[in-house]
């Protein structure tokens, strides 16, 4: 199940430089653990310690915010597209 | 004396210098400033404060600046009013307001954290001062920028009222009006500070800036005597202020300054058009659903606040709760605050007074319990909001007897002076 990963600027230097990987899973939580194999200190910066995602990252499925819908079992198929993008701080 | 031991990370706790920084570049969380509460337990005492300037800066211990202050010397200090009939009208015992509408030099609660973090950006040498605003802000960045001769750059809303717009402009900034929200506002900025290398006091300068508002909450503790209110009600935009004045009050009861253990409950205020911090409260929901703002209270007109979770968490720590105000509420909140105490805020203090109005009804300030209100702007920047139902009592010809026609036509009964 092949999915593309918008990687955003602060976790390029994980991915060799690459803004987009292609990504394997049936669910958010699959796909990060097959990104984390390709691209080791992924998963790191993207859950804490107990498998949450971070609070200030926001992962969306096809331009929908996964809080919204099954959080890190929000299901994926073949040509999604995942984004992975930091919180804006400030304001 | 340097009591900041640097930056950290309020997510995961990774130490950072205290350089222009406000991102944690691991996980993204924001940075806030960290201090030697060890160093200072014993030497910051109340007499120490007391003996300080009538300003902010008597607490000058525990804010984040090397030198001395460079700009809003005269800042803080503002009124805490023991508010008699105020109370009487809310059916309380015991109700103050810490008055922030005479702040100076911009009349509103942001001149504190202006103050402190233009300080700190002549302290990191940049040239260029910058915000993003929904008024207050970019009111007090104008002005200070001014002061400390430095140009500025303030981004607001192009639909702002006039007060605000012209409260800024008069100090010769260069105002960027952006047809959008605040939200789209502010992110641009973002990436404005991420190309330019200015100081955008609410964005890079953030943890420098946040720390000012702990005055507010510095100032209640001492203002009552060096105790701490039953409950405090705090109008919520970015979420910001109520983390810091409740940081605030348990610094100060870290230290030992405080008679008594800290027992307030912090209670938060936002617009109904505009709440998504009182609608997490209310749903006991630690997720911020953002919004798009539609409310009369543009100042507190932010559809996704920055500081959010750590507001929902502060309420929730100190066993408050939240209210969303109407907009018909907040024009009669604030018509209630200036015709019982003679203080004109701004839509946010009629939000604070609506809000807190709906929480003594619903037992959740008890009535016997002491209560302080945070006005934080000034009534003359929102003109707008008010001038539809304000009308002039009476319209006359310059005779006395068309005034005692008139005062007979409209039944208003007042018994002469006797002149004998």
């Amino acid at each position: 199940m092949s999915v593309k990963v918008r990687i955003p600027t602060p976790l390029r230097g994980l991915t060799n430089g690459q803004g987009e990987v292609e990504g394997q899973g049936g669910s958010i939580h699959e796909l990060i653990e097959h990104l984390e194999k390709s691209y080791g200190g992924l998963r790191a910066r993207i859950c804490d310690e107990t498998g949450s995602v971070r609070r200030f990252i926001n992962i969306y499925v096809n331009e929908e915010d996964i809080r919204f819908l099954q959080g890190t079992a929000t299901p994926l198929k073949p040509g999604d597209l995942v984004s992975i993008v930091p919180a804006i701080a400030g304001g | 004396m340097a009591t900041v031991r640097g930056l950290k990370c309020r997510e995961c706790g990774r130490p950072y210098p205290a350089d222009p920084l406000h991102v944690c570049e691991f996980c993204f969380g924001p940075l806030e400033v960290d201090y030697d509460y060890d160093r200072l337990r014993g030497t910051l005492t109340r007499k120490a404060i007391e003996s300080g300037p009538p300003s902010i800066w008597r607490y000058r211990a525990l804010l984040p600046i090397e030198g001395d202050p460079a700009v809003g010397i005269h800042c803080g200090m503002t009124p805490l009013v023991k508010a008699r009939n105020l109370a009487r009208a809310l059916g309380m015992r015991e109700v103050y307001v810490k008055n922030d509408t005479v702040n100076h030099p911009s009349f509103s609660f942001k001149d504190r954290v202006v103050a402190v973090a233009i300080t700190k950006a002549l302290e990191f040498e940049f040239k260029v001062v910058a915000c993003a605003s929904t008024g207050n802000l970019g009111n007090s960045v104008a002005a200070h920028a001014a002061e400390g001769g430095l140009q500025s750059f303030v981004f607001m809303p192009a639909d702002l009222e006039q007060g605000k717009v012209l409260g800024t402009l008069i100090y010769s900034p260069t105002l960027v009006a952006v047809e959008g929200n605040y939200d789209e506002v502010n992110r641009l900025c973002s990436e404005i500070a991420d190309k330019y290398r200015w100081a955008f006091v609410n964005i890079n300068i953030r943890p420098y800036y946040a720390e000012g508002s702990k005055t507010f909450g510095y100032e209640i503790a001492e203002q009552l005597g060096w105790r701490t209110p039953q409950h405090i009600v705090v109008p919520a935009a970015g979420g910001s202020l109520v983390t810091k004045i409740w940081k605030g009050l348990k610094e100060f009861e870290r230290l030992g300054l405080l008679s008594g253990p800290c027992v307030t409950r912090m209670h938060l205020a936002q617009a109904e058009g505009c709440g998504p911090i009182v609608t997490a409260i209310k749903e006991n929901s630690e997720i911020i659903k953002p919004v798009k703002p539609r409310t009369i209270a543009k100042s507190l007109a932010i559809g996704n606040p920055a500081d959010g979770y750590y507001a929902y968490k502060v309420v929730k720590e100190s066993g408050g709760h939240g209210e969303h105000a109407s907009d018909d509420e907040i024009v009669e909140g604030m018509k209630l605050l200036a015709s019982t105490e003679g203080i004109f805020a701004e839509t946010a203090g009629g939000v604070t007074v609506a809000a807190a109005k709906r929480l003594i009804e619903q037992g959740r300030i008890p009535r016997d319990e002491s209560l302080v209100l945070c006005i934080t702007g000034n009534g003359l920047k929102t003109q707008e909001a008010v001038a539809p139902t304000l009308k002039v009592s009476l319209q006359i010809k310059p005779t006395l007897r068309s005034f005692d026609e008139s005062m007979t036509s409209h039944g208003i009964e007042v018994t002469p002076r006797n002149l004998s």
